[in-house]
């Protein structure tokens, strides 16, 4: 199987008064692992539909491999999805299910038995072909779907958010397969989902999408740690994000006039002038949380003092809701190694936090 | 079966379905063995004439029609019915279709049948409003032929079809449809390979609930069809009131329940659905229990039809 590129050109969708999606624009590379990020209702799905032919927009392009999809009827496109619900035939047994498209190009029995009794194989479910759909478990209903839309051999494959049916571990087990399948075979992959983590954790790009626009695409990395919008910033991982004027720049290195925190220096590679309204923003795993006052031996660390206001222990980790004069922060402390751990932090102790200009971004201009 | 203290809670139930049904079952089966009294009724005296007198030709022949009309009105409700039940359970105004497939029961039956005369009859509305459009010098005879009795039987029994097509089909998930045609499947591909066999006990729910009534259908041939309409529920008729014939009228229907109840049972046996659930597309166990209550089930569509078909025929006249 070889992969698509796919290439969305200003695409917009609206449903009656509801824009679902605005001039969206997305280019996506042969074999990549894309996936379409964003909160229910910003159009992710509209744009799987119409790249699978269920919803036409009302203009813009769908190329595939440089070529207009958009005349062609879903069972045209050499595209297959993988559904939400998975939407496996209740009537069929697994093997049928799996042997649906085959059957409709009329393929030879034999030719029928040997694919589909490969693609069981990748799937790992040969011993439950004769079984209807009723009596699998989630996640094996997850992986006849994924077999019954790769037998077709398309050179993308739409996947709808597909484990979110699935419980948190099958989850985890089902995102790695995934990701063995899309190595093993090498065809793009088309991936919606609202879950950052599996976004972060699987894609090679995502596209982050709020109210029908693409805000940001980019690897997880980029998406993570220099997000492009005060959107993006909020809703992969948690974060801390804040208002402030930029005060003076000296190279890299940028003073911020912050109303709950005075003066914040952070860094970025082509800072606005000074005068200019902005948003920046720290993750909470960059800051340190100590009971002694840091010493300022490093040139660009920001230290403020606050007081534990709720700390919360998730085994690995602790997040600590941390109370300044005028601002909350959130603090995570990762528990990596107990001889660094020092003692421990309890609820309304009085705690030091800091974090150097590097680990903090400037994320949105603001007029 | 479940046991337990639910026995007690069925008797009413039992004793309703002994009085009121089984009971005259009994009694039809009783005056079919007897000899027929010269005023109607019976004579206590054993005999198998009424049997004997089935073999007379002309109740092939009735049966055969009643068969031909019985299968031809049901299979064009079925095909009116299945787009309208699509429709219906893809529409946002479902509430107003179904009300409107409800309101032709609030007027009587023979009621309704009587306006489609006024409408086919030779003086009727169509044949004026041809007149009218001079595209006919003359009235056309709409009525009393075989096309009149099924197009009257069509319109009575195409609610009793859409219903349950349209509950069997609003349980559909119509994602499966979507996931056909990305498969490769063409539009009529996908109804055909996916729609229609997940919603096949729906179809045969329908099917079973237009056949029987129609197979027993008295009023609407009598009113609106010819001499070549004639049909088995108008022969139990005519045995019961002109010819005072009882044994006889009871032995037809007593072999008519027989056949359409084997029918159905053959039926349901060879789609392993329980019709009267509808069976969304969802596999049910199959025990035995099931089985019993799906043949009880299919006796009970069966003989009701037959009996309710000739009680109007006993007690019209």
């Amino acid at each position: 199987m070889i992969g698509s590129d796919v290439v969305i050109e200003n695409v917009n969708k609206s449903f009656g008064d509801f824009k679902a999606l605005d001039d969206v624009s997305i280019g996506i590379k042969k074999g990549e692992f894309f996936s379409l990020l964003g909160p229910s209702g910003c159009g992710k799905t509209t744009l799987l539909r119409i790249i699978a032919g269920f919803e036409e927009p009302q203009d813009g392009l769908v190329l595939l491999d440089g070529a207009n999809v958009l005349p062609l009827p879903p069972d045209g496109r050499k595209v297959n999805t993988v559904f939400q619900n998975y939407a496996l035939f209740p009537h069929l047994s697994v093997f049928e299910n799996v042997a649906f498209s085959l059957r409709l190009k009329k393929r030879p029995e034999s030719e029928v038995r040997e694919r589909v009794g490969e693609y069981l194989k990748l799937v790992e479910l040969s011993s439950h072909a004769q079984k209807k759909p009723a009596q699998l478990s989630g996640g094996q209903k997850q992986r006849v779907a994924i077999a019954r839309a790769l037998i077709n051999e398309p050179s993308v494959l739409l996947l709808d958010e597909p484990l979110s049916a699935l419980d948190a571990k099958l989850r985890q087990h089902m995102l790695i397969e995934l990701d063995a399948i899309h190595d093993k075979i090498g065809i793009t992959f088309i991936y919606v989902t609202h879950d950052q983590q599996e976004a972060l954790s699987v894609s090679d790009r995502i596209a982050v999408m709020n109210a029908g626009k693409v805000l940001q695409v980019g690897t997880p990395q980029e998406i993570y740690e220099s997000p492009a919008t005060d959107f993006v910033a909020k809703f992969i991982g948690e974060t801390n994000l804040f208002e402030g004027v930029i005060r003076s720049v000296r190279g890299e290195m940028t003073e911020i006039e912050s109303p709950e925190f005075g003066t914040i220096l952070i860094t970025d590679v082509d800072p606005p002038p000074a005068g200019t309204r902005v948003s920046w923003t720290v993750r909470p795993e960059k800051i340190r949380i100590e009971l002694d006052r840091p010493q300022r031996a490093r040139d660009g660390l920001n230290v403020f003092q606050g007081v534990v206001d709720e700390p919360i222990y998730s085994g690995f980790q602790t997040k600590f809701y941390v109370k300044t004069p005028k601002a909350t922060l959130k603090v995570i402390k990762q528990h990596a190694d107990w001889s660094d751990e020092g003692p421990e932090i309890a609820w309304k102790e009085e705690v030091w936090l800091s974090f150097s200009a590097e680990d903090a971004f400037l994320v949105e201009v603001k007029r | 079966m479940k046991r337990g203290p639910g026995g007690l809670y069925a008797a009413p139930s039992v004793v309703w379905l002994t009085v009121f049904f089984i009971a005259p079952l009994l009694i039809i089966v009783l005056y079919s063995f007897m000899t027929p009294g010269a005023r109607g009724g019976v004579e206590l005296k054993p005999t198998l004439d009424a049997y004997r007198a089935i073999a007379n030709p002309v109740f092939a022949r009735v049966t055969f029609n009643t068969i031909l009309v019985a299968l031809g009105s049901t299979m064009i409700t079925l095909l009116i019915a299945l787009p309208c039940g699509y429709y219906m359970a893809r529409s946002s105004k479902q509430t107003l279709l179904l009300l409107l497939v409800i309101i032709p029961f609030w007027t009587n039956f023979l009621i309704r049948i009587y306006a489609w005369i006024a409408i086919l009859g030779n003086e009727g509305f169509l044949n004026d409003l041809l007149r009218a459009l001079g595209l006919a010098q003359d009235s056309i005879r709409f009525l009393y032929n075989r096309w009149a009795v099924m197009l009257v039987l069509v319109y009575t029994y195409l609610p009793y079809a859409i219903l349950p097509l349209f509950s069997t089909i609003d349980k559909f998930d119509f994602s499966l449809l979507e996931a056909a045609r990305d498969l490769g499947a063409t539009k009529l591909g996908a109804i055909n390979k996916v729609l229609l066999p997940n919603i096949r006990g729906g179809i045969l729910t329908a099917f079973l609930f237009t056949f029987i009534p129609i197979f027993g259908a008295y009023a609407v041939p009598l009113l609106v069809g010819g001499t070549e309409s004639y049909m088995l529920g108008n022969l139990i008729a005519d045995e019961l009131t002109k010819s005072r014939n009882w044994p006889l009228a009871s032995a037809i229907s007593l072999v008519i329940t027989l056949v359409t109840t084997i029918g159905v049972m053959l039926l349901l046996r060879a789609n392993g659905t329980n019709v009267l659930g509808g069976g969304g597309g969802k596999e049910e166990s199959e025990g035995k229990a099931g089985k019993l209550d799906a043949l009880a089930g299919a006796a009970v569509v069966g003989t009701a039809a037959v009996v309710g078909a000739a009680a109007p025929a006993g007690g019209g006249r």
